[in-house]
């Protein structure tokens, strides 16, 4: 289990659970993280990030393929998809 | 602007082995040779599909009541909507469980009625229920299906919101559902029984607060609200007629599962017109859609779009006039009767609702 209150290790692998998944849907006007009886609007960037949860780039991987096809520096996006992948820990939505 | 639904709540059968004296059913259920078939189900989560709708809760009575709940679910599932079964375990075989989990199911809810089994049993009014969710729970996880725990809470459970949190982690759920009764249908007859005291729905928001925290990450504790205490009403579904719809096991389209027990309304039925049609020109959902319908103290209130002047089921039921605001607000001229009808508690046995 882990503790929500510590930093995503560098080698955990996350990946969404079963019953949790993102969808891209028209008539809701684009991305979507369906999950157990909620629904969270996700808009591009957090789809881009979702979309590599698949269990196969560890957390660290996962950073730095992002801070490549961004451009951007890796601290940054360290701390950004770190804060936006435990809050979906948080919520159950994210297996680490 | 016509907002898209993102929710069906797909009442399939109003048939029930349980006997729950909170349940919020109508007074009058649909028989079981009236339900809809296997193929208008299908068509209906088709046309559901098209309209924008993401999530389908398979729900009852007891879904798994019906013989063609496999093949209800792979329908569901092959449209892509996300399929979400509710129910009460007793009834859905671990076989049944095992040919869901392969026809795509996506998450299952099972109710519990208390974490004392001799007490759980006592308000379903079934023996060996307590027993049945245990097991069918475990055959959820053993499936690796994501699982909540539904527990409606009343005065003969609510001090043991701890014990019922407990069980749900100990049955390896993910999600919980503390609910307080919703009074309405058949729960009505049973609100002096239900009816918690304010100092019990205070210590129960407490210990929410605290489990809360003492468990983040572990499991999500959604609680609703016993609103007869509350200061504002709660937001009828996140407004009538806007984020969800009903289809009842006859095949009637509400805005919530309630609300039939509004008189006057004209309910439109999928057997005759689409889901389309019914969600933007159905007269029960344009009747209170929006904010138009609105009187004082609504239509100048600034939580008008927040909370949509509450429930228009409990307005109707406590005023008769569904227009009114909902008398749980502290600013309803009728507040005064909802403190009048929460005083009103007995230790009276239940009205068991047995088909």
């Amino acid at each position: 289990m882990s503790d929500s209150s510590t930093a995503i290790p560098s080698e955990a692998r996350p990946r969404l659970p079963r019953g949790v998944r993102l969808v891209h849907n028209e008539a809701q006007g684009g991305w979507i993280l369906l999950a157990p009886e909620r629904v969270f609007k996700a808009d591009a960037i957090a789809a881009e990030i979702i979309k590599r949860c698949t269990g196969e780039l560890t957390f660290g991987e996962l950073v730095d393929e992002l801070a490549k096809s961004y451009a951007a520096p890796r601290e940054k996006i360290l701390a950004d998809v770190g804060t936006l992948l435990r809050g979906l820990a948080d919520k159950r939505l994210l297996e680490l | 602007m016509l907002h898209k639904p993102l929710g069906l709540l797909a009442e399939l059968t109003h048939r029930c082995p349980l006997g729950c004296p909170y349940c919020s059913n109508p007074l009058a259920l649909d028989a079981g040779k009236g339900e809809l078939d296997t193929a208008t189900w299908l068509r209906v989560f088709r046309e559901a599909a098209e309209l924008g709708i993401l999530q389908v809760h398979l729900s009852g009575g007891e879904p798994g009541a019906r013989r063609d709940l496999v093949e209800i679910t792979a329908g569901a599932h092959a449209v892509g909507l996300y399929t979400n079964l509710i129910t009460s375990a007793v009834g859905i075989t671990d076989k049944t469980l095992t040919a869901l989990a392969e026809a795509g199911l996506d998450h299952v809810q099972i109710s519990i009625q208390d974490s004392d089994p001799a007490s759980a049993d006592h308000i379903a009014g079934y023996e060996g229920a307590f027993v049945r969710k245990g097991a069918l729970a475990a055959e959820v996880v053993r499936h690796k299906l994501p699982l909540t725990v539904n527990a409606v809470v009343h005065r003969a459970n609510i001090d043991r919101i701890d014990g019922m949190v407990d069980l749900a982690l100990a049955l390896g759920a993910t999600r919980i559902e503390i609910a307080h009764v919703q009074y309405y249908g058949w729960a009505l007859k049973n609100r002096a029984a239900l009816m918690p005291s304010r100092d019990q729905v205070e210590q129960a928001a407490s210990a929410v607060a605290d489990l809360r925290s003492r468990h983040q990450g572990r499991i999500v504790i959604d609680a609703v609200v016993p609103d007869y205490y509350a200061r504002y009403p709660k937001p009828c579904l996140g407004g009538w007629a806007r984020r969800s719809l009903n289809v009842t096991p006859a095949g009637k389209v509400l805005p919530c599962h309630a609300a039939e027990s509004i008189t006057g309304l004209e309910f439109w039925n999928v057997r005759e017109r689409s889901l389309a049609e019914i969600w933007a020109n159905s007269p029960a959902f344009n009747a209170f859609r929006g904010t138009r319908w609105m009187r004082e103290p609504c239509v100048t209130c600034p939580r008008r779009e927040l909370d949509f002047g509450g429930c228009r089921c409990q307005a109707f039921a406590l005023t008769g006039d569904a227009s009114a605001t909902d008398p749980v607000c502290h600013l309803a001229p009728d507040h005064a009767k909802v403190a009048q009808l929460a005083a009103m508690r007995t230790d009276a046995a239940y009205v068991y609702r047995h088909m």
